[in-house]
């Protein structure tokens, strides 16, 4: 097996590794935005009550969801890694440098977005996942069948100001993590091809960089104009 | 025109260097790059004091040698051009220009701007070659490669070694040159006897050199004076997934 651990320790074999988790993290993105799009059904939160009870109780949905737990640790540590591993490959610095010359903002500072992105998910899966899993979440009846109101944890996390924000700005940053993540992934895999770049490009730029992002941020301020009654 | 220059001096690889300022006043705007420093270095030597060491050979865009990081970009503000072929009309009239060495732990500063380059020859030598007899030349056609295939290759094949792509990496990568090595033999049908041990063998030297990896953010290319498209990055990352997949090396 030494070839295996030699291949993923190359430097194209880390690579290799933070696309193929960011990739699926990426096709997570979009269950996860269809699914909280219950959110902005006007029922008080009952299809969105049903759909986590689901979520948390289908064996096939609980096993993908420790591949994704894991697939976020593999990609931080990951990145880790090849962090310290660029920066050694350039122990003296430049004096001046204009890399906005030849290269996008986003493509430099993927590891200041991802740990953007690493703190939120820490915050979001507080608010919760741990709540849902761990904490005291209260009851709702639906057609005499009981289930954990995770749509109330939802209306009080967004009812405050500075945690839509927060939401905000995170979702801008993983717009930016993904306008470059997302065709950069394909890359590693040698995926670069006339016919399906173009198609590629149009889908991280437009699906995950913008599109999902901006349904995400949408969700909590909806839930914080629907609380404090302004719509 | 009046020229402020702030240049790399360095004495050799164990000394640590800093930026010298210069202050140059009849610099002709059709002057090469190379030029100025010509005429800097006379001015240092009729003054008794050390020249400016940088690489150069052809002085005609094809030779790779005059590596230099020219106000925070390689071979300075134009693309798809090496340092000779920059012009002072380039800069305006009083201008201040920073002139570093490339940075990169895989090039060491031999002195001020020059840096060692044979990493790029080691990884060359592990797999940037192809067997074939030696004798008399082969029949022109004899081996029949479609237009669009040469045209790849020699895309590829514009590769003159500068360093660009490591300079102008953030991460010091050699993705861009190994790719075209890689690529040039890989696409053709005179390449393919060595074909997955090139790819192993180029990315384990490179690796082994302490560069750094490609975070694809396409500086490279942007910088290569030759303009080599990152296509053949994807290619090398093709190449070497495939050659590790397929190639009965069970050691790595």
């Amino acid at each position: 097996m030494a070839w295996v651990t030699q291949t993923l320790s190359s430097s194209l074999g880390r690579k290799v590794i933070m696309s193929l988790t960011g990739l699926f993290l990426s096709s997570f993105l979009i269950v996860h935005v269809a699914g909280n799009l219950q959110l902005f059904k006007s029922d008080d939160g009952r299809a969105f009550n049903e759909y986590t009870y689901f979520m948390t109780h289908n064996p096939l949905i609980i096993t993908i969801s420790y591949l994704l737990y894991t697939s976020i640790l593999v990609h931080a540590l990951m990145s880790v890694v090849l962090t310290r591993h660029n920066q050694a490959s350039r122990p003296v610095k430049y004096a001046y440098g204009r890399p906005e010359a030849n290269s996008t903002w986003s493509s430099r500072n993927m590891g200041i977005l991802g740990t953007v992105l690493f703190l939120f998910i820490v915050i979001h899966m507080r608010t919760f996942w741990y709540e849902m899993h761990f904490g005291s979440v209260p009851m709702a009846e639906y057609d005499g069948k009981q289930y954990k109101d995770l749509y109330a944890v939802v209306q009080e996390a967004f009812a405050q100001w500075w945690y839509v924000l927060l939401y905000v700005v995170s979702m801008v940053a993983l717009g930016y993590h993904l306008v470059h993540g997302f065709q950069s992934g394909f890359q590693s895999l040698g995926i670069r091809h006339k016919k399906y770049t173009p198609i590629i490009e149009f889908l991280g730029t437009f699906v995950f960089a913008i599109l999902i992002p901006a349904l995400f941020a949408a969700m909590p301020i909806y839930v914080f104009l629907q609380v404090h009654g302004i719509i | 025109m009046k020229i402020t220059l702030k240049v790399w001096r360095q004495k050799n690889s164990n000394t640590p260097g800093k930026l010298v300022e210069y202050q140059l006043d009849n610099i002709s705007p059709d002057m090469s790059f190379l030029e100025m420093f010509d005429v800097l270095n006379g001015e240092l030597t009729k003054k008794g004091e050390e020249i400016i060491a940088f690489d150069h050979d052809c002085r005609e865009g094809i030779c790779g040698s005059c590596s230099m990081y020219i106000n925070g970009r390689a071979h300075g503000p134009q693309t798809g051009s090496t340092t000779c072929q920059l012009h002072m009309r380039s800069f305006n009239d009083g201008d201040t220009i920073i002139v570093e060495p490339w940075r990169a732990r895989a090039f060491p500063v031999i002195k001020d701007l020059m840096v060692d380059r044979t990493a790029f020859d080691r990884v060359a030598q592990a797999g940037g070659y192809i067997s074939v007899n030696t004798g008399s030349a082969p029949d022109a056609n004899e081996i029949p490669v479609p237009r669009e295939i040469a045209d790849t290759a020699m895309d590829a094949a514009q590769c003159i070694a500068c360093g660009a792509c490591v300079a102008a990496c953030k991460n010091a990568s050699a993705m861009l040159y190994v790719a075209a090595k890689v690529s040039h033999f890989a696409v053709l049908p005179q390449g393919q006897a060595e074909r997955t041990m090139r790819a192993e063998r180029m990315v384990a030297q490179m690796d082994a050199e302490g560069f750094g990896a490609c975070s694809f953010t396409g500086a490279c290319s942007v910088e290569c004076p030759k303009s080599i498209s990152l296509d053949h990055i994807a290619r090398l990352n093709r190449e070497y997934l495939g050659a590790k997949l397929t190639s009965n090396n069970l050691q790595g």
